[in-house]
């Protein structure tokens, strides 16, 4: 009987090393563990040997069984391994042909120059303002400290609908309307871009252009504060190593008037064609709100003081993705406006 | 603006080198453009804001500089030898508008000799961009960029009535500048009369052609006035006429000293033409304008600027500047120089103390306050989730608010469309832009064209942007925000054989799943209501009764008219509507885990019977356990009978507490099968 079980492993296990399909696998099994199979045999008949020979013949015909059942299950493995291996590379796709997916789109990139300008005032504690694109003259003049026959009314040429109304200049009246839905409240922090027109049509202008205002007012406004945010803001568009500078300027509805200043994104100050060789780029416009204004949107310019600043969105743009056509913008060529 | 260093340096004791005064003077708000050498000297181009017109003298160049430097200031000198004579026994001035003329004063130097002027002279001039003439022109045209006073010179013996006369000019009136143009004046112009009815000088503009100085005049009759600057600038800019003189009276002369101008001026041409002086100044002032002052408050300097300085730093800033200050309570009592028209609030000194000080020396603090929240409003947050949903499949467009009034015709409107009704400019650049926009579509179709004409083979365009109304109300204009969008063109071939046709339902399927992110439910209701669009290929959004908008393929004839060879799908939709119906969730449905059941059914209906109609019908029953229906099919051709499409439909069923049983889902697509055959004559395939 151990012969013939040591016999029945031998072969077994030569067997299994050549199997090469599943279904030889399957029958074997049939063969030597199945109901009628030879070592399902050997190990009904256990019950009729001696005392004995029952305990050496039933503990090794076990241990063959065992050794068979997962030399079985190894090989089974082994081959559905190989089988799914073969499987997958028959099916290998061109990974390099084009995807399925046909269209994208993208965002303008004014629009995307403004969200980041948003998103970094919001941080700060702004909140976000519009302003109507047809406004009133009090609004966008009057209340902004340019009377009728103020001749900074000449540095912007408007288009107007009528007496009263024309297209804004500037984004600067949702100032004074900003005022004048808050007021008593302090403090007022608030930012409101937007499209503005302007009479002017050539390789540096357009009529239609985009603006970024913004106001701060409170009990103790400065205009270090001012210098504070600003830098701020421009360190968070133009990365950490920008510098700026300061100059004195005038718009009516400020004073002090400031014109900030950037070190050229471009050259990093040292000079080249995008700055004009000054090592400095204009940026934006701002000031300590003028008296006068402050009246007009009803605070009291003793105790409320603040500041407010303007930027060409335009600009922003143009610096940050080396844009130097203007019009590219408005033209809205698929080949310009699939690359943001 | 143009500054000759040297000159400068005979005012003003610098030794800063010539950039380096281009730095101080742009750091102090004279922003310099440029600096160029010419001929030993250098000059600096001044790009100047509009307050700042006196810079446009050199003298107030030289007190801005003493401002910047302390240096010590050399200030030309008036000798004037008079001689026995009265002015008045040559001269009468009278001031018609005094609110035009703030004075006029008049001099009379006789028996002057006509000739070159000095070199030194002839040098400044050209220096400053001003072409020498002759001693007594080039003495005027000196004193003014010295003072930045205009004069003007007229030949006295060619005044008739010796009586000067500002006056308006009367309608029609002929003039000749001095230029040798003749012009028709109106009663906004401001001349100076010879008598009531000859005019000699367009007032701050121009001479006249017949009374300026020729080689051989004698007697010089000496100008030195103030007039309205917006007035000369409305006259000078009619006339399309500016000079040296309009450009400063514009931007604003100092009144006080008028009469020391014409006296330096008077000096000079007894000195360099040989001229004798006549006893007095003929001078009109009607009305004398007092000094300036100002209070200023240390504290309040401090506060506003975010600085300590001493009172001492703040008050030698302002009399380096040539102010006078003196203490009184509670601050500083600053007398304004004449010069300095553009000061007239205590914030204006401020913004002195600062440019002085520097800008640059400011420090940048953050302020200290209460705490604020920067958040979107949720219409904000909305329009920009709009955005961030189209442009996974289309690209932002920025278009003109403004648009040719042809557009409406081009698009096919009726008579009485109301979307003809719109907001006109009144000063349009041309008049291909001299409306306002009351829809998008104009502005996004001439965008597809023209890449289409670029051979930008598709386009996927939108935008988002304000269209203006006229209203009932005066001087109230209704802005709303649209969201449009155009498709044009084919994807191109592709390895996957996938149809790229940019046709109407794959604009629907953008707009699909715009809404299906919103959580808006939108029908699209059949129209042939819109001219714009194929009658057979359009239709509107709609939403709880409301009209929201309008998708559709464009008539051929507004595709020729916007010049587009192939077919064009678009669609416009108002936002804030949109916004209404947006559901910002705060909820979420629970899903079942029991199973789904799918049954799909064939159904046989009139080819030309709408799919939506079938889909409706179903969701009208209201089946309690159908979760989704879809269709899968559309056939119309063989084994189908003329006139008739068999349309596939799929629907799932799925209860939230327990397996259905097959017996219930039969009875549902039974409940199906009848409302389909009762109410569309279907037939089941």
């Amino acid at each position: 009987m151990l012969d013939k079980l040591e016999r029945i492993k031998k072969q077994a296990e030569a067997a299994i090393t050549h199997m090469q399909q599943v279904e030889e696998v399957q029958d074997l099994r049939v063969k030597l563990l199945g109901r009628k199979g030879e070592l399902t045999a050997i190990l009904r008949g256990i019950k009729d040997l001696s005392n004995e020979e029952k305990a050496k013949v039933g503990k090794r015909s076990n241990e063959v069984k065992k050794d068979i059942e997962s030399l079985l299950d190894a090989k089974l493995e082994e081959l559905k391994t190989q089988a799914l291996d073969a499987k997958l590379q028959a099916e290998k796709m061109d990974v390099t042909l084009p995807g399925r997916s046909l269209v994208y789109g993208a965002k303008h990139p004014l629009t995307i120059v403004t969200d980041d300008v948003k998103r970094i005032f919001l941080g700060m504690g702004f909140t976000v303002t519009e302003g109507p694109e047809i406004e009133l003259d009090y609004y966008n003049f009057e209340a902004l400290n340019l009377p009728k026959n103020h001749p900074a009314r000449d540095m912007q040429d408007s288009f107007y609908i009528n007496e009263q109304m024309l297209l804004r200049t500037q984004t600067s009246p949702v100032q004074v309307r900003t005022m004048e839905k808050m007021t008593p409240n302090l403090p007022v922090k608030i930012i409101a871009p937007g499209k503005v027109y302007r009479k002017d049509d050539d390789a540096t202008h357009s009529p239609m252009f985009h603006q970024i205002e913004g106001l701060m007012l409170d009990e103790k406004i400065s205009f270090a504060d001012l210098k504070g945010i600003l830098m701020l803001f421009v360190q968070k568009i133009f990365g950490e190593d920008v510098k700026t500078r300061y100059r004195p300027s005038y718009f009516p509805f400020t004073e002090p008037s400031v014109e900030m200043d950037i070190s050229c994104v471009h050259c990093k100050g040292a000079g080249c064609r995008v700055c004009k060789g000054t090592g400095w780029l204009e940026i934006l416009g701002a000031g300590m709100v003028n008296p006068k204004v402050l009246v007009y949107g009803g605070y009291d310019p003793e105790k409320v003081t603040g500041f407010a600043f303007g930027m060409g969105v335009e600009r922003v743009a143009m610096l940050r993705y080396g844009i130097n056509d203007l019009r590219l913008f408005y033209d809205n060529d698929k080949r310009f406006l699939q690359q943001f | 603006m143009v500054i000759s260093y040297n000159w400068l340096k005979e005012l003003i004791a610098i030794d800063w080198s010539a950039q380096e005064l281009a730095k101080r003077l742009t750091m102090a708000g004279i922003e310099i453009d440029r600096v160029t050498e010419e001929d030993g000297d250098f000059i600096l181009e001044a790009d100047l804001t509009p307050n700042r017109g006196d810079i446009l003298g050199m003298v107030n160049v030289a007190h801005e500089v003493a401002g910047l430097s302390g240096a010590a200031l050399t200030l030309p000198q008036a000798n004037v030898q008079e001689n026995d004579e009265k002015i008045e026994d040559y001269i009468h001035v009278t001031i018609e508008e005094p609110d035009l003329c703030a004075r006029y004063t008049a001099r009379l130097i006789k028996n002057v000799k006509i000739g070159p002027s000095p070199e030194w002279m002839q040098t400044k001039l050209l220096h400053s961009g001003i072409r020498p003439i002759n001693n007594v022109v080039d003495i005027t045209n000196y004193v003014m960029l010295e003072t930045n006073q205009p004069l003007h010179a007229f030949d006295y013996d060619f005044l008739k009535t010796k009586q000067i006369i500002v006056r308006r000019a009367k309608n029609g009136e002929k003039f000749t500048t001095l230029d040798g143009v003749e012009r028709a004046l109106d009663p906004n112009d401001l001349v100076i009369s010879d008598g009531p009815d000859c005019a000699v000088a367009l007032a701050g503009v121009m001479g006249g052609l017949d009374s300026e100085i020729h080689d051989d005049t004698v007697n010089v009759l000496l100008e030195s006035a103030v007039f309205n600057g917006y007035n000369v600038r409305k006259t000078s800019r009619r006339l399309a006429l500016r000079s040296e003189s309009s450009i400063r009276y514009e931007k604003g002369c100092d009144v006080h000293h008028a009469d020391y101008v014409s006296n330096r001026a008077a000096g000079l041409l007894q000195e360099l033409a040989g001229g004798e002086v006549v006893g007095g100044i003929f001078d009109a002032y009607p009305r004398k304008k007092e000094n300036v002052t100002v209070k200023i408050r240390p504290a309040r300097v401090n506060q506003l600027l975010g600085l300590q300085l001493s009172d001492e730093e703040i008050t030698v800033c302002l009399e380096r500047l040539g102010m006078t200050v003196t203490p009184t309570e509670g601050g500083y009592s600053v007398q304004v120089p004449s010069w300095r028209a553009d000061i007239e609030m205590e914030v204006d000194l401020i913004e002195e103390v600062a440019r002085i000080y520097g800008y640059d020396r400011i420090p940048a603090t953050l302020p200290s306050g209460k705490t604020t929240v920067g958040q979107l409003t949720p219409w904000q947050s909305f329009v920009d989730q709009v955005r961030e949903y189209m442009s996974q499949s289309m690209l932002e467009t920025i278009n003109y608010s403004f648009i040719h009034p042809k557009s409406w015709d081009d698009l096919r409107l009726t008579p009485d469309s109301p979307y003809r009704n719109c907001v006109q400019i009144a000063n349009p650049l041309s008049e291909e832009q001299s409306v306002m926009r009351t829809m998008l579509l104009p502005g996004l179709l001439n965008a597809a064209a023209r890449n289409l004409a670029r051979q930008n083979e598709s386009v996927l365009l939108y935008e988002i942007g304000r269209v203006f109304y006229p209203t009932q109300e005066e001087n109230v204009v209704r802005e709303k925000v649209s969201l449009g969008g155009v498709i044009a063109g084919k994807l191109g071939a592709n390895w996957l054989k996938l149809d790229g046709t940019l046709d109407f339902y794959f604009l629907k399927g953008v707009l699909d799943v715009l809404f299906a992110h919103l959580g808006v439910e939108i029908t699209y209701e059949p129209t042939g209501a819109y001219p714009s669009l194929h009658p057979g290929r359009s239709a509107q959004l709609c939403a709880e009764g409301k009209i929201l908008g309008v998708i559709g393929e464009i008539h051929p004839h507004v595709q020729k008219n916007f010049g587009l060879k192939d077919r064009v799908c678009v669609f416009e939709l108002n936002l804030e509507n949109l916004f209404a119906l947006y559901n910002n969730r705060t909820t979420t449905q629970r899903f079942s885990r029991f199973p789904m059941v799918s049954r799909d059914l064939a159904v046989l209906v009139k080819e030309d019977m709408e799919v939506g109609r079938i889909l409706n019908r179903v969701r009208q029953l209201d089946l309690p356990y159908l979760i989704q229906s879809r269709v899968f099919d559309v056939y119309v051709g063989e084994q189908v009978e003329t006139g008739q499409k068999s349309v596939a439909l799929n629907f799932v069923f799925q209860a939230p507490d327990r397996t259905l049983t097959d017996t219930e889902i039969a009875e549902y697509m039974q409940q199906i099968v009848v409302e389909l055959q009762k109410t569309l004559h279907a037939t089941v395939r």
